[in-house]
């Protein structure tokens, strides 16, 4: 088993895509059985450098040798083979398969009948495979069934049943409640344990503090940094990848909050919320804790009339409104920027203008007829006021990064003008320099007076911008804290307590 | 290749068509008369293509057009003779005729109702309604066609020089163009086919609107039969047996896709006058019809692979991450 001791080692490569260098001679070493935190902004060149290393891509220049081998990886078949085995954000299982079934997939072992498999053998195979690694999963789970923790188990079982040597995560936790990624940290160290290397994408830089053994700092296509965890700190981690240093990272918020603006009471819904009862004052940002399931996102869905109530009322500026739909909400001021923005924020092959205007078309004077010069400038004007990078407000929203896609959809609930904006993860995903702007836009519209609830999976983020935090549980709220006069220890106890038990 | 090429693609096909075309049959083709009669041909099929072209782009479909355009022409007809007797003429044709539009009409709301309160896919509603109106409009008269010899306006009728039911299919096309282009119900049909749920989370009233997309769809399917009606002097019910391949085709090859929130009006004006030209071609050159079945099958799916194949080139050089 004593193999040389680099895996992996990438030199001087480079890539371009028409006019734009995506990568412009990097080099990435990763040692044998360490975990190697991959980090840069959006945009930086991550994927397109992992897109290399799984053979989807191919390099202007450069090499990559495995385990001291010169390879040239020009299918992902060869990077298979080569023992490289990506681990996507968006999972990529057969959900209908079982967990053996899964772990096996395009290599059954064959039956004794022809064109059938030996069923038995995969299944004591994943459980030999998952027992010794100490993973806990059924291997005759259905997928479907399982939690978003379990899959990633599946997904590693898989890429190990290949003989996988380097394995490349690409932000595995951003779907994993705070209890399913600790549970992700300790496989990660069972499969450094046995000798493979892992690279790490995330853009959590504090989990990957106490995980990663190195660090590379993409940054603009280059390697702007690679070296040992132990010397880096996460401001040092932060200066690399912007260039710069990121002081107030949270805004500083004015304390200039006003009377009740949205009065929520005695909300339940069809989708397992209890009792909510509520305020947020003008000009305030109260934050929403609470684990995945906790029923944080069915509290938006209800507010914005998504999930039909049960019971409750809600009423903004003393008046009670009726809302049974989201058109319903959009017309009485209520914005709600979702947590997928694939799923339900944007129409991916549409124009940007399109996507910003989706709801406001009757608000912006276009009720009969759409003018589009008239709404690509207004489009235009909103856009440079939270800085969109984009080929202008006809380019497809695909064709953006995920912190731009994100502000496309803030654009949207900007040009609508609410009183009321529910935020849901509008952090999730994107980078450092972005999520800045995003907490500074936050700011902004409390300034403005809007009452903002934002739901976080992130404490300290909400810690950071918060001017009171609701804790939910189970449903049901919990709590209701300031953070000024607890911890982040405290709101975990209020969210998992029972959990616990 | 770029967004513009592409979309130029069925457009260079189809001049390329009329050119070889030209060439071959330089007398019998390249006439007023020939064009004439391709574009009063194609009429047809091109106003239930509009409406087609919204519900695909509504990441829909509807099976049930031909059946529908059937059954609208026999409840038009059928009116046509319950008030004029035997050999309607006037009025009783014109009230058949606003009858028929609004038994389509009628049609296309009762599949937008089904897709959208029993929340059932398109493909299965508007394959049941296929076959119920398909049979309905057998059993009106007992497989028989209703005959109304005076019905000819609607085909033979001239304004302009140009024959009536070129003119209704222009007007169509120029409207469409400008509902899908202009208005909210326009913009809402690329965003519920771009992704339905991001619409509905934006305030759009999907249910409604769909329905209205797949109302105004058996309304232009009405029209079509009127003029379908008057073209045979009859009301037929086996008329449009597997149009709705013909007019999907059509749609396909102007360049929407099956998946939702892509497609123009322009591009299937352009995929119907191709088919149509081809056609016309074909029997020019003395093809006989069953081998244009094999062209119009390569043809589609060559479009469509192209297309793809563009596609996939513009998204491995487009983004870099």
């Amino acid at each position: 088993m004593s193999g040389p001791e680099i895996a992996l080692c990438m030199k001087g490569i480079s890539k371009h895509f028409g006019p734009v260098h995506a990568l412009s001679d990097v080099s990435f070493t990763v040692r044998r059985g360490t975990v190697h935190a991959l980090v840069g902004e959006n945009g930086a060149g991550k994927s397109t450098l992992m897109k290399i290393l799984a053979g989807v891509y191919q390099p202007d220049t450069g090499s990559i040798e495995i385990d001291g081998k010169p390879r040239t990886l020009s299918r992902p078949a060869e990077a298979l083979a080569a023992g490289i085995s990506m681990i996507y954000q968006e999972l990529d299982l057969a959900e209908h398969l079982t967990v053996a079934e899964n772990v096996f997939l395009g290599m059954e072992p064959p039956g004794r009948l022809l064109f059938t498999m030996d069923q038995n053998r995969m299944i004591a195979q994943t459980a030999e495979l998952s027992q010794r690694l100490n993973f806990k999963i059924e291997p005759t789970a259905v997928v479907e069934e399982l939690a978003t923790g379990d899959c990633q188990i599946v997904e590693i079982l898989k890429a190990l049943m290949r003989n996988a040597s380097i394995i490349v995560m690409d932000e595995p936790t951003s779907s994993l409640s705070e209890s399913e990624a600790a549970m992700l940290f300790k496989l990660v160290k069972a499969l450094r344990a046995q000798g493979i290397s892992v690279v790490y994408i995330s853009h959590r830089l504090e989990e990957i503090v106490g995980l990663a053994d190195d660090v590379s700092v993409l940054r603009d296509g280059r390697m702007v940094h690679s070296g040992p965890m132990a010397k880096l700190d996460i401001p040092g981690i932060v200066h690399h990848m912007v260039g710069r240093e990121l002081t107030d990272f949270f805004p500083t918020r004015s304390v200039d909050i006003g009377d009740a603006r949205v009065k929520v009471s005695d909300l339940s819904s069809e989708n397992g919320i209890k009792d909510i009862s509520f305020e947020i004052r003008e000009g305030e940002i109260v934050g929403m804790a609470g684990l995945v399931g906790a029923g944080r996102t069915q509290v938006a869905r209800a507010l914005f009339g998504v999930d039909k109530k049960t019971s409750g009322a809600i009423a903004l500026d003393g008046r009670r409104l009726a809302i049974n739909s989201p058109t319903d909400a959009i017309a009485n001021h209520i914005a709600f920027l979702t947590e997928d923005r694939k799923r339900t924020g944007l129409c991916l092959e549409l124009p940007c203008s399109w996507n910003v205007t989706l709801p406001n078309l009757v608000a912006i004077g276009m009720k009969n007829v759409i003018r589009p010069g008239r709404e690509g400038k207004i489009v235009t004007n909103i856009a440079e006021r939270i800085s969109i990078k984009w080929l202008g407000p006809q380019a497809p929203v695909d064709s953006l990064s995920g912190g731009n896609q994100q502000k496309v959809l803030i654009a949207r609930w900007l040009l609508a003008e609410s009183r009321f904006m529910i935020f849901d993860e509008p952090t999730r995903g994107i980078d450092v320099g972005a999520k800045k702007e995003v907490y500074g836009l936050l700011n902004e519209l409390a300034d403005e007076g809007k009452a903002i609830l934002f739901i976080s999976s992130e404490l300290p983020e909400l810690f950071g911008i918060a001017d009171r935090i609701l804790v939910m549980r189970r449903g049901r709220l919990v709590g209701d804290v300031n953070p000024k006069h607890t911890t982040q220890e405290d709101v975990m106890h209020l969210a998992a307590v029972e959990a616990a038990l | 290749m770029s967004k513009f090429v592409r979309q130029l693609l069925p457009f260079g096909s189809l001049m390329l068509i009329i050119c070889i075309l030209s060439a071959l049959r330089p007398d019998t083709f390249l006439t007023a008369d020939n064009f004439l009669n391709v574009l009063r041909r194609s009429s047809v099929n091109g106003i239930i293509a509009v409406g087609m072209t919204a519900v695909i782009i509504s990441a829909g479909i509807d099976l049930s057009v031909g059946s529908m355009m059937a059954l609208s022409g026999m409840v038009g007809a059928w009116v046509m003779i319950v008030i004029g007797g035997t050999n309607p003429e006037g009025a009783a044709l014109v009230v058949g005729t606003i009858v028929g539009i609004v038994t389509g009409l009628a049609c296309g709301c009762l599949n937008g109702v089904l897709i959208t309160k029993l929340k059932l896919p398109p493909f299965i509603v508007t394959l049941g309604t296929m076959s119920s109106f398909r049979g309905i409009s057998y059993v009106m008269n007992a497989g028989k066609p209703y005959n109304i010899p005076h019905y000819k306006y609607l085909n033979e009728g001239v304004v302009l020089g140009l024959p009536i039911s070129v003119l209704i299919f222009a007007a169509i096309i120029v409207l469409a163009g400008l509902v899908l282009k202009y208005t909210r119900l326009g913009r809402y049909t690329y965003a519920i086919g771009s992704n339905r749920e991001a619409a509905f989370h934006a305030g759009v009233n999907v249910d409604s609107y769909l329905t209205r997309i797949y109302a105004l769809t058996g309304l232009v399917v009405g029209i079509a039969a009127m003029i379908t009606t008057s073209r045979a002097v009859s009301a037929q019910p086996t008329a449009g047996v597997t149009l709705e391949l013909d007019i999907i085709a059509a749609v396909v090859i102007g360049g929407a896709s099956l998946s939702g929130g892509r497609g123009t009006i322009i591009g299937t004006l352009i995929g119907t006058l191709l088919i149509s030209f081809l056609r016309n071609g074909c029997t020019l050159l003395d093809i006989s019809t069953n081998v244009q079945l094999i062209v119009i099958g390569a043809i589609i799916i060559a479009a469509v692979a192209v297309d793809q194949l563009a596609r996939s080139k513009a998204a491995a050089g487009g983004q870099t991450e």
